[in-house]
């Protein structure tokens, strides 16, 4: 099975210190990935190197069999490629549809024909249907900003896969998440990666959550990849204990 | 030549005056990201308050210049902290900028309406008349003025550099929660901030209102240029506000006299152009890389 | 737009059109003027309150368009009507001109460049005498005429304005609900995860200055027909300042922010001429108050009544 999306030899320091040093991964088509590690591992500079977000110090990032090292979000997001953000990252004063929305509509014909397109761009049922997903009907036309921090998770990542992408990176999706939403924020995951059949590339300290979602994770610690394989051989990995319990 | 020397003296000494003022407004910036678009209503009002120990109340230069730092730190400084920086910091950069705004003609028509719109003289604190060194004329306004703002500045530097309030300053400039857990009382800090922008403000009055005179509006054009300085020298540097001072002062003066009178702000209009869209860090800045 | 405000909107509008009947020339003239300051206001709303970017310049728009048309009519004799569409591209494109470079940087140094650019235009103004005619102006700028029936009148041009100023704002109003009106939220809303979602930050950015730009153009070219005289005091960097500060103490990102706003910079210092420069001094005051309390705008003041009642 030839990779999909490639990361080699990625390097990100900031200077003496190295944030990301020498991460190499590969995700397949439709594969789930973790990626764990204790606070401060690198993990999410990983994720904005390979993103675009900052300039990686070194490396080389392959997606379909081409070079997107160092492009830029918007170059990223046009090839499929999504992400969802570590902290609440919505239009806070668009509503929770328009959020949704604006997260397709630009895939929609030519900006000038968007100028002359009907205010919902077409993409109006797909958001309806999301929201019927995430289950966010009572608040649809609520301002994103004015939700609670749970709500504003799911609408973030609801966003990232209303354009369908063909890989998404999920920053701590659970993070702040209250606990009886985690379950059914991994099914409709599972759900999404069956329906649109992406791959995704998954941050997270919930272990639960990760062993349950990921068939495959890597544990950083140091910038550097620590293990890999499937959960329950990672999590066994004594060297990964230390790291999280301390020397 | 003689010509030339003697342009990029007065040239200097007019833009110590503007890095007087850009320096508080960087100092400003760095401490609390507050950007003051009244600053130069901050030099406008000292005047005025100078004028009035001087004419009303009859007090000699030097008493009038004191209590206005008094009157300024309280007014300028503290009240204008707390009034109106604490409560709208939080909300971000832009409500500030447009409160100070705000600011800036709310002070500007109360002293046209209330005091005067009349430009009123104000005296030199240094004698008229010109220093000759050889072929050389300098006027002694400008050679007090270099040698006043030069003392101002380097007294600041070697507060900010040497002392422990100075440092924790600093401190505070450059990263606020990393201060705040190093035990500095950052509030303090910011405080004091705010206390030397009024005092560099009444400095930057006494120099240059002697040239400007009085006025309601003369803060329009000061406060632009410091402007200009802060961001050609760097905004986020303090040395960058007296290169840029420096230099929007000395070009100020060389095209008046080589290229026109009438662009005579032209040449530092331009640098200051160029400087946001190709090196908006300023020439002395550091680049920030953009949170995500 | 809910029903109750549809109705308040056409009530308006009728006072608006029926008011200049019973007013002497002066007042049609401020009534007049407040159409044309409209316009341009109305295209700094888009700029700052719907696509979240700053600008200190648009009076230097308002004023290339103003001499652009005021050249083109006294010293080539070109009419009105083709002067307009001239002054908005002019406009246009130097909004693009200026907005490109301005991508490098964000936030308050766009800010910062919209200010040079107003300085620049007011001295080119005030020291290319032959051109502009310098401190002096340019004045004797003919009014139009609409199917050979002549606007020289003062009622007959306030209509004209009038009518325009609808015009713009419905083509506004259509824009900001297409897709493009969404961009443009999203782009002020958060940059970064906008680029994340494919929406172009560049070109928004730019097509929001431009399009900003080309409104005060109209305007500009309105302002130089209605008071037949121009001068660079009418553009200068304080004229951006206020008319900035019109739009956010009306509501920034509402869409009648904007009229709010320009009421009270154009017509109340003249309904409340007793308090002469007090009235300025009072408004600068009050604009501190009303960011501590009200950041919204007075249009906001509706919200704090009823909760939700999100707009965009």
């Amino acid at each position: 099975m030839t990779p999909f999306l490639e990361v080699k030899e990625m390097r990100k320091s900031y200077g003496a210190i190295n944030a990301v040093d020498g991460v190499t991964l590969s995700v397949g088509p439709g594969e789930i990935v973790g990626v764990i590690g204790p606070n401060g591992s690198g993990k999410t500079t990983l994720f904005n190197s390979i993103l675009g977000q900052i300039k990686p110090t070194g490396g080389a990032v392959e997606f379909c069999g081409e070079d997107i090292t160092g492009m830029s979000p918007l170059e990223l997001s046009r090839r499929g490629v999504g992400r969802t953000f570590q902290t609440l990252q919505v239009f806070v004063k668009l509503s929770v549809r328009d959020n949704l929305i604006a997260s397709a509509q630009e895939f929609k014909g030519t900006m000038p024909g968007r100028l002359f397109a009907k205010p919902d761009a077409g993409c109006g049922h797909h958001a309806d249907q999301m929201i019927d997903m995430f289950r966010l009907q009572h608040v649809a036309h609520l301002p994103a900003g004015n939700l609670s921090y749970g709500q504003q998770k799911l609408i973030d990542i609801a966003m990232a896969f209303m354009p369908a992408p063909r890989l998404v990176l999920l920053d701590e999706p659970c993070a702040g998440v209250n606990p009886s939403l985690v379950d059914q924020l991994r099914e409709l995951l599972l759900l999404l990666n069956k329906s649109q059949g992406g791959s995704f590339v998954v941050i997270e300290h919930n272990m639960d959550f990760i062993m349950k979602l990921c068939p495959h994770v890597i544990c950083m610690v140091e910038g550097k990849v620590l293990a890999e394989g499937p959960p329950s051989e990672v999590q066994a990995n004594r060297q990964v204990l230390e790291a999280y319990l301390g020397n | 030549m003689v010509d030339l020397v003697q342009l990029i003296i007065s040239g200097t000494a007019t833009g110590a005056i503007y890095a007087l003022c850009a320096l508080g407004f960087t100092l400003l910036w760095q401490a609390s990201g507050t950007i003051n678009f009244a600053q130069g209503e901050f030099v406008m009002v000292p005047a005025f308050l100078m004028l009035f120990f001087i004419n009303t109340a009859g007090l000699p230069m030097w008493v009038a210049f004191l209590l206005t730092c008094l009157v300024a730190m309280v007014l300028l400084g503290y009240t204008f902290k707390r009034a109106m920086v604490d409560p709208l910091i939080r909300h971000g950069v832009i409500p500030l900028v447009i409160a100070t705004l705000g600011l800036s003609i709310g002070v500007k028509q109360l002293v046209k309406a209330g005091v005067t719109a009349q430009a009123q003289p104000f005296n030199s604190i240094f004698p008229d008349g010109l220093l000759s060194l050889g072929a050389l004329k300098v006027s002694y306004m400008d050679v007090g003025t270099l040698v006043l703002a030069g003392l101002i500045v380097i007294s600041l530097q070697t507060f900010l550099n040497r002392t422990v309030t100075g440092r924790a300053m600093q401190a505070v400039a450059q990263n606020t929660d990393s201060a705040r857990v190093l035990g500095i009382n950052v509030a303090r800090m910011v405080l004091y901030t705010f206390l030397i922008n009024a005092v560099l403000s009444v400095v930057a009055a006494l120099l240059v209102t002697p040239t400007y005179l009085a006025k309601f509006d003369m803060g329009e054009s000061i406060g632009l240029k410091a402007f200009y300085a802060a961001i050609i020298g760097g905004f986020n540097q303090t040395r960058g506000a007296l290169l840029g001072g420096v230099l929007v002062g000395v070009l100020e003066n060389l095209t008046g006299a080589y290229i026109s009178p009438a662009y005579k702000e032209g040449v530092a209009l331009m640098l200051f152009l160029v400087v946001i869209i190709f090196k908006p860090e300023g020439l002395l800045g550091k680049t920030e890389e953009r949170k995500v | 737009m809910s029903k109750t405000q549809r109705i308040a909107l056409v009530i308006g509008l009728v006072l608006y059109a029926v008011l200049p009947q019973f007013l002497k020339s002066y007042g049609v003239y401020l009534m007049t003027l407040l159409c044309v300051y409209l316009m341009a206001a109305f295209g700094l709303n888009l700029i700052v309150g719907y696509a979240g970017q700053m600008s200190i310049g648009q009076a230097a728009f308002y004023g290339i368009g103003a001499y652009v048309a005021a050249i083109l009519m006294t010293k080539m004799g070109i009419s009105f009507w083709f002067a307009l569409p001239i002054a908005a591209i002019a406009c246009f494109v130097v909004g693009l001109a200026l907005g490109f470079p301005a991508l490098r940087v964000q936030h308050h140094y766009l800010a910062f460049a919209t200010l040079g650019f107003n300085v620049l235009v007011f001295l080119v103004m005030r020291n290319e005498e032959d051109l502009t005619g310098g401190t002096f102006g340019i004045s004797n700028i003919p009014r139009p005429s609409i199917f050979g029936y002549s606007l020289d009148g003062a009622l007959p041009f306030f209509y004209f304005a009038f009518v325009s100023v609808i015009l713009l704002a419905a083509v506004l109003w259509w824009l900001l609900r297409s897709p493009w009106g969404r961009a443009f939220a999203a782009l002020r809303d958060n940059p970064i995860r906008a680029e994340s979602t494919g929406v172009n930050i560049t070109a928004y950015t730019l097509l929001a200055f431009a399009i900003g730009a080309a409104c005060a153009g109209i305007g500009g070219v309105y302002l130089a027909a209605l008071v037949n005289f121009i001068e660079p005091g009418q553009f200068s960097l304080s004229v951006s300042l206020l008319m900035l500060l019109a739009v956010i103490v009306g509501g920034s990102g509402r869409f009648f922010g904007p009229v709010l706003g320009s009421i009270v910079v154009v017509l109340l210092p003249e309904w409340l001429r007793f308090l002469q420069d007090w009235y300025l001094a009072i408004f600068g005051f009050a604009v501190i108050v009303l960011m501590v309390y009200l950041p919204g705008g007075l249009l906001s003041l509706g919200d704090r009544f009823k909760s939700g009642g999100g707009t965009r």
